[in-house]
């Protein structure tokens, strides 16, 4: 019957036959080296097509040497680990290689001269400038969008949280998402439209702050609605028995227990915004010069001036290492911004948590 | 309000008029709390305002820019909104935007759900954190660095691979090369796909790791190796987290400006090889074309960018609507 | 098909925590073995270390030996994959695959190792459907989700699914502990049913289902919260409920503590 059938089929013995745990080491390094050898004889001089090569004879060859000792299953499962490994290592090749360049290349113009003066009238061929205008404006625009963005984007999600139950609370909710995912360029279409053609306004950093409150608003709304999901109902009911109304159970009780969380939401939020640079382009303009009043006139950024060194440099010069050396200003702020975050949720997470 | 006078059996005891209970219970009728819940409620209305303004003032723009339009605005490859007569379609640019955006999901569908695996499957336990921690960081790196990186690093070094997608598969047409500069639709795919990598990892690690753990000791108990047990428990639970995932990331892609626009050489024409110059994408070509614009050229790159706003509205809700109703089927489940 | 299993000196830890310590007893083939003991004696980590679950936990190590049959389950080259297929398990709570339809569920162990024949398939299925009293109930949706079914006939499913492989031993967790008392009367007679042809282990909280379905019955018990769990006694049912050999046991037995 049946069963006859089963126990033909089955392995006689628990032992599986397993290769031993440095087999994978040594498959993968033979593979490099022969993927190496093949690509030099061939005189394919490209990094990437060694690795290719490298990586095909590993799974091939994990593969076929495992099926033939260990099993097909035993295969399968092989390369499947191998691959997924190779999907993580493809992640980091590419970090790795961009922080290495931003360091290396930004590290030659960067000085105190570089931080502390703007372009002015220095063409692009030549050397000196620097990115004083820049960040001047680029505080001043993430500043007022700040500004803009966290009393709306709080007092909703308390609207969410607190109040919000029927269809108004579910549009918002959903909107909010769909907000997320704006294209930046469409936000700066937006106010491009709205505030410059439309009302005849001109270029100002304020123009820029709009567009930039537009992306930073629904990550706000996010992040905060999170944070205050994360209040315990008791302690509301606690502030609410005594006989303390709610506004102020809200303001008293909620907000300050998740503070902590909603500062982190709103510096990651920052953090997002102030890499943007195609809004900017188009409602902020450009300019070599310092312009502190964010309310009239062109004023620069910093992503801006990073793309208007590139675009300027053709590749090569004083312009291609300011480019680079902006963009590891740029990448230095955003990351410290990150890092500072992460610590005060750490700093504050409730301590019941996992 | 005290608990103890509600339990007594209903004593005459001076409490509150039921009107007031009733109006206490909204929390609506002290100055304080009507005051707040008309700044909260109205900031959100803002919001709700704002986008539908966005897509207001977008139309108003772009209607204008099409009433003048000589050619048909969906068919036409040539972008020449300031010629006489105008003349502009969008053809082109929506070729090259779903064509990037496709090119980036293929290769980072596949490569972010390995890393979500690897964090919550494969890692050592310790290592899983630090690897998150990094695709946050990955994630963090805004568009214009990418761009710079893309343009300086990432073309330079793909001349080989280029010549050898040529010659091994240059038959079927796609892969044809050339040989001028590496700034094509597939070189712009592969930068879109490091840059929505993170997002989707990490909706999908999410995802797999709120797999219940007795699906995953019910595929071990029956004998099944650790890739079985993924094969069995864990994409089957997160087959519509990892479409919705990528949803998001698409939704990223096709709007992405700045880093396509620092790589792509663009070409108002479609081409059918991806490796060669052809196509240009929405959002870049609103950033490229934009400070040459007069007011008509203007209106007309308005005219896409609400396009673009149409099709990224359609991808993300649709995301969120699938996200949705997930959340209502685990929840009856769990 | 039913084999021995004999456990010497067997030391589960999570991470450094030693959970059961020193653990010695034989489980006769074609026999129902329950063990019972208070909440974190340590008798559900016990059992899966009988079939090497007890490693997928996070920080999960085990020292010592256990023999299927003279083959030690723990020894050099021993595959754990494989001897889960030895050694099927049923768990607390049902867990039949979701996306998977009745009949999936029940043949996704045969499927895992090898290619059937359909009619194969079909033939393994409704043996072990019926040999989980299954069958009549759900034979008319074979096609239909397993995660259809009322909770009693999930775990009937999932025991059908773990007898389709034909393993040597059927651990069971407290399998019966998120079942109605109708649904546990029939997991209980097939638990009757099982033992000729396979060994069973059954961990319960339930002393007079103990009583009811087990041949044997292991007393488990920790000095205090903290110590790690031990087997005080391993005896006849008929013993364990009426004479046991140990204070301990008959303080817990007549629900003295636990």
């Amino acid at each position: 019957m049946s069963n006859a059938t089963l126990s033909a089929k089955r392995p006689s013995s628990l032992k599986g036959a397993t290769l031993p745990k440095w087999f994978s080491w040594a498959v993968a390094a033979g593979s490099i080296a022969l993927g190496l050898g093949i690509s030099t004889a061939a005189g394919l001089g490209s990094n990437i097509q060694w690795a290719l090569i490298a990586a095909l004879l590993f799974v091939l060859g994990s593969y076929g040497i495992s099926a033939r000792v260990e099993g097909r299953r035993q295969a399968k499962d092989r390369v499947a680990t191998s691959l997924i490994w190779v999907a993580f290592l493809l992640a980091v090749i590419p970090l790795a290689s961009l922080i290495y360049a931003t360091v290396k290349r930004g590290v030659k113009v960067l000085d105190g001269y570089f931080l502390s003066h703007s372009m002015g009238v220095i063409a692009d061929t030549e050397p000196g400038g620097g990115i004083y205008h820049a960040i001047l404006g680029t505080l001043e625009q993430v500043g007022i969008a700040t500004v803009i963005s966290v009393p709306i984007g709080v007092l909703t999600a308390i609207y969410l949280v607190e109040y919000g139950r029927g269809k108004l609370a579910k549009a918002i909710t959903f909107f909010v998402d769909v907000m997320t995912g704006i294209p930046s360029i469409v936000a700066g279409l937006f106010i491009l439209s709205l505030w410059i053609i439309i009302l005849g306004m001109g270029y100002s950093g304020f123009a820029g702050s709009m567009a930039l409150s537009i992306l930073m608003l629904p990550v706000v709304v996010r992040s905060t609605e999170e944070m205050l999901k994360l209040v315990p109902n008791e302690l509301r009911e606690a502030s609410l028995a005594l006989g303390v109304p709610k506004w102020r159970t809200i303001l008293k009780v909620v907000l300050p227990t998740s503070i902590g969380g909603i500062t982190t939401g709103v510096m990651l939020a920052i953090a997002r915004i102030t890499g943007e640079t195609a809004p900017l382009l188009l409602v902020v303009w450009v300019t070599n010069f310092i312009n502190a009043n964010p309310f009239k006139d062109p004023q620069a950024s910093l992503p801006v001036y990073i793309y208007l060194q590139f675009a300027n440099s053709g590749g090569q010069g004083p312009a291609y290492d300011r480019a680079w050396a902006a963009a590891l200003v740029l990448i230095a702020f955003i990351m410290i911004l990150n890092l500072v975050a992460r610590g005060i949720a750490r700093w504050k997470a409730p301590k019941t948590g996992r | 309000m005290d608990i103890s006078t509600e339990n007594k059996p209903a004593p005459p005891t001076p409490q509150p008029s039921q009107t007031e209970q009733k109006r206490a219970a909204r929390g609506a009728t002290r100055p304080g709390d009507r005051v707040f819940l008309a700044l909260s409620r109205g900031s959100g209305i803002f919001l709700l305002v704002v986008m539908a303004a966005i897509a207001v003032f977008l139309t108003l723009r772009a209607v204008n820019a099409i009433s003048k339009d000589e050619a048909n605005f969906f068919t036409t490859f040539e972008w020449n909104p300031t010629g006489d007569p105008p003349v502009f379609g969008i053809a082109v640019l929506a070729f090259g935007t779903v064509v990037s955006s496709i090119i980036a999901l293929a290769i980072a569908v596949p490569i972010s759900i390995g890393i979500a695996l690897f964090i919550t499957h494969y890692a050592p336990r310790k290592l899983g954190g630090p690897i998150a921690y990094v695709i946050d960081l990955l994630a963090a790196v805004p568009s214009i660095v990418y761009g710079l990186w893309g343009a300086l690093v990432l073309v330079p070094n793909l001349d080989g691979l280029y010549g050898w997608l040529d010659q091994y598969l240059g038959w079927t047409g796609i892969f044809e090369w050339n040989g001028g500069a590496p700034r094509s639709l597939f070189t712009v795919g592969i930068l879109l796909a490091i840059m929505i990598l993170p997002i989707i990892t990490n909706v999908s690690r999410e995802i797999f790791r709120q797999v219940p753990q007795m699906h995953e000791e019910a595929a071990l108990a029956l004998g099944a190796t650790r890739w079985e047990v993924i094969r069995m428990s864990v994409l089957p639970y997160g087959r519509s987290g990892i479409i919705s995932a990528s949803m998001l990331g698409l939704g990223r892609a096709l709007g992405e400006t700045m880093a396509v626009a620092m790589v792509l050489s663009p070409i108002m024409d479609i081409n059918a090889s991806l490796l060669d110059p052809g196509g240009g994408t929405f959002a870049q070509n609103i950033a490229s074309k934009f400070n040459e614009a007069t007011e008509n050229g203007r209106d007309a790159l308005i005219a896409s960018g609400l396009v673009l706003f149409v099709i990224t509205l359609l991808v993300n809700g649709t995301a969120r609507l699938i996200i949705e109703r997930r959340k209502e089927f685990s929840g009856a489940n769990a | 098909m039913a084999k021995r299993i004999d456990v010497s000196g067997l030391n589960a830890y999570y991470g450094s925590f030693l959970a059961v310590e020193d653990i010695s007893m034989t489980i006769q083939p074609r026999s129902v073995t329950a063990f019972i003991g208070p909440s974190g004696c340590g008798k559900s980590t016990f059992l899966r270390t009988l079939n090497r679950m007890h490693e997928v936990t996070p920080g999960g190590r085990v020292e010592g030996k256990v023999l299927l049959d003279d083959e030690n389950l723990y020894g050099a080259g021993i595959d754990p994959v494989a001897v889960r297929r030895e050694v099927g398990m049923v768990f607390q709570r049902p867990n039949p695959f979701p996306t998977m339809s009745v009949y999936d569920n029940v043949a996704a162990g045969l499927r895992l190792n090898g290619s059937y024949k359909k009619s194969e398939l079909d033939d393994v299925v409704e043996k072990s459907l019926k040999g989980a009293n299954l069958w009549n109930e759900v034979k008319d949706r074979l096609n239909k989700p397993g995660s259809g079914l009322s909770g009693g006939q999930q775990q009937r499913l999932c025991i059908a699914r773990a007898i389709a492989v034909e393993p040597n031993v059927l651990l069971m967790d407290e399998p019966c502990s998120a079942l109605d008392p109708i649904s546990t009367l029939a997991i209980e007679d097939l638990i009757g049913e099982l033992k000729e042809r396979f060994t069973i282990v059954i961990v319960t909280h339930n002393m007079q289902q103990a009583a009811r379905v087990s041949d044997r019955t292991a007393f488990f018990n920790l000095a205090a919260v903290g110590q790690p769990g031990k087997l005080i006694e391993i005896d006849d049912t008929e013993r364990i409920f009426s004479n046991p050999s140990v204070q301990a046991t008959e303080d817990y037995i007549s629900g003295r503590f636990g």
